[in-house]
């Protein structure tokens, strides 16, 4: 009976998100705050609390995460990431200084203690680089000027998790600033080696890897991929980056069918993930701190603006590019709700799970909006002294 | 033409040049085969104006059609130059003054710059004949060259 009631509440639950998806592809913005409004309506509290399919939908999410790292990972290449480093690390501090800080301050000002800063300082920091590529893709601004310097800025991003999300494992842990640095050193080491790898000897795992058959392919890659999570998760790395480190070794053909393979488990199992983090947040604590997740949506929206304006000011762009560059960086969604999750599962302050699902609920539904407001709205201001053009 | 060449971490890699009419092109180079055709706008050289989205079929039939284009420009050129000559059947009469006569007695291409081709004799065709091909009342001798040359091979085998 158990088992019955398990499947009925399953299939409700997704059936419901793919009806949910759908609404999200004809109003225009991302899935991931609708998600997350369906986890919030089945959690403790909520409209429709599940009864038996919680376990499953915990697992779930953790494989989500996993999934979700890998896909980013397999995006780029090795020699991407070393080129990236080498051209864009001060756009990149730029943006971490300019976007954790509100984060950190607000978790200190209300008094939650340095954990949760950290925590909230990464809520703040990272763009969503799944909604910023979909963005600049639906917007036809793949071949603007100003869309290399987004892209190394979200590179950047992804990197400086690969080093965050371990530090925040220990620190989460509580292990302190000793464990916290070991970590660091930890995963800057294993981010070092594998890139090393990744660059001399990826033809090597790529042929341990590779096979003709679609079947055998998808269970060494999803195999391996959850062996190193759990193996870097040992190593108090963090599973996630685990997976994300697998995805960077892997490049070329492989890497292509492996994205086509895993795609559609990622979508579900991220899927399960946001719902999952909806789960545990109660809607009666969202109330209180609505006001606060605006304000600090609307501080991330400027910040975020700020330094894609700068960053592309940087590489030369004019005003028009360096707008969209600020608006394509706003953002957030997936790694946001990653980071809370990770805090809300160590039991760091419980206000920090409600208030990083309403900014994420707010920057995720509404940035794609601005994003599309945005080149009419600079026409208008630039209607009279046309945008210096810079005609070569 | 200079190229250049950015990389679109995560996507794939961005070509542009600026044609000899200062227009900047870019094409978006997916990983997965997509390809995008982009015109860049005349005031703001950083937005793209037009995008044209390809897959990877259409991209090679692309291509092909802007490459194969340049290949018919050619047959098209090699064809003017060959516009001038025109092929002309002339019968060999009764009266002939080369009726029983061999070609090489004509001197028809010192005399008039056009050439015997090929001579049709009732049912055979001698391709290329050799200067000591007779002709006989009844062939039909074809002629290539230019209008007045060919004209004048006609006299000259009418008349001689």
């Amino acid at each position: 009976m158990h088992g019955t009631l398990l499947l009925i509440e399953l299939g409700a639950v997704i059936l419901g998100l793919g009806l949910l998806g759908a609404i999200s592809i004809r109003v225009g913005i991302s899935p991931i705050p609708l998600y997350l409004i369906a986890g919030l309506a089945f959690g403790h509290g909520g409209l429709l609390p599940l009864a038996t399919s919680e376990e499953f939908i915990a697992a779930g999410a953790e494989l989500g995460v996993i999934l979700l790292l890998f896909t980013l990972g397999l995006e780029y290449t090795a020699s991407e990431l070393v080129g990236t480093l080498r051209t864009s690390v001060a756009g990149g501090l730029i943006d971490l200084v300019l976007n954790a800080t509100p984060g950190v301050a607000v978790a200190l000002i209300m008094g939650w203690g340095p954990v949760a800063a950290l925590a909230l300082g990464g809520v703040t920091y990272v763009t969503s680089s799944g909604i910023a590529a979909k963005v600049v893709g639906d917007l036809g601004w793949l071949a603007n000027r100003e869309t290399p310097v987004v892209l190394s800025l979200l590179v950047m991003e992804d990197l400086a998790m690969a080093l965050y999300l371990p530090i925040l494992t220990a620190v989460l842990a509580g292990t302190g600033l000793l464990g916290g640095s070991i970590a660091l050193a930890i995963a800057a080491g294993t981010v070092a080696v594998v890139l090393f790898v990744a660059l001399r000897f990826g033809r090597a795992v790529e042929v341990f890897l590779d096979s003709p058959s679609q079947e055998v392919l998808l269970l060494k890659v999803l195999g391996m991929t959850i062996l190193v999570a759990g193996v870097a998760q040992l190593l108090q790395v963090s599973a996630a980056v685990g997976a994300f480190l697998v995805g960077i070794a892997l490049s070329g053909p492989l890497a292509h069918t492996a994205r086509e393979l895993l795609t559609p488990l990622r979508d579900l199992f991220a899927a399960v993930f946001f719902v999952f983090f909806g789960l545990q947040t109660d809607p009666s604590d969202l109330p209180p701190v609505t006001a606060l997740a605006l304000g600090l949506a609307l501080l991330g929206m400027a910040t975020k603006y700020a330094t894609g304006w700068l960053a592309a000011r940087r590489a030369g762009i004019g005003r028009a590019g360096r707008a969209r560059a600020g608006v394509v960086l706003i953002p957030r969604g997936e790694f946001n709700i990653v980071i809370a999750g990770l805090a809300v599962a160590a039991g760091a302050h419980a206000g920090l799970g409600p208030l990083a699902a309403a900014y994420v609920l707010v920057l995720a539904a509404l940035a794609p909006l601005v994003a599309r407001v945005v080149e009419p709205l600079l026409r208008r201001t630039a209607a009279s002294p046309p945008a210096a053009p810079t005609v070569p | 033409m200079e190229v250049h060449r950015t990389a679109l971490p995560g996507i794939g890699l961005l070509f542009e040049f600026v044609t000899e009419r200062g227009r900047r092109v870019g094409v978006v180079s997916h990983r997965t085969g997509r390809r995008e055709v982009v015109v860049y706008s005349r005031e703001d050289p950083d937005t793209a104006a037009v995008t044209l989205t390809l897959n990877a079929e259409e991209a090679d039939g692309m291509a092909e059609l802007l490459a194969s284009a340049r290949i018919v420009e050619r047959l098209e050129a090699l064809h003017r130059q060959v516009e001038g000559l025109i092929t002309e059947q002339i019968p060999i009469s009764a009266g002939s003054p080369y009726d029983g006569r061999s070609l090489g007695d004509t001197h028809a291409r010192t005399r008039t710059g056009a050439s015997i081709v090929a001579v049709v004799s009732g049912e055979r065709v001698h391709a290329s004949p050799r200067p000591d091909f007779v002709f006989q009342a009844g062939d039909v001798v074809v002629v290539v060259g230019t209008a007045e040359g060919t004209s004048a091979v006609a006299r000259l085998l009418a008349e001689g």
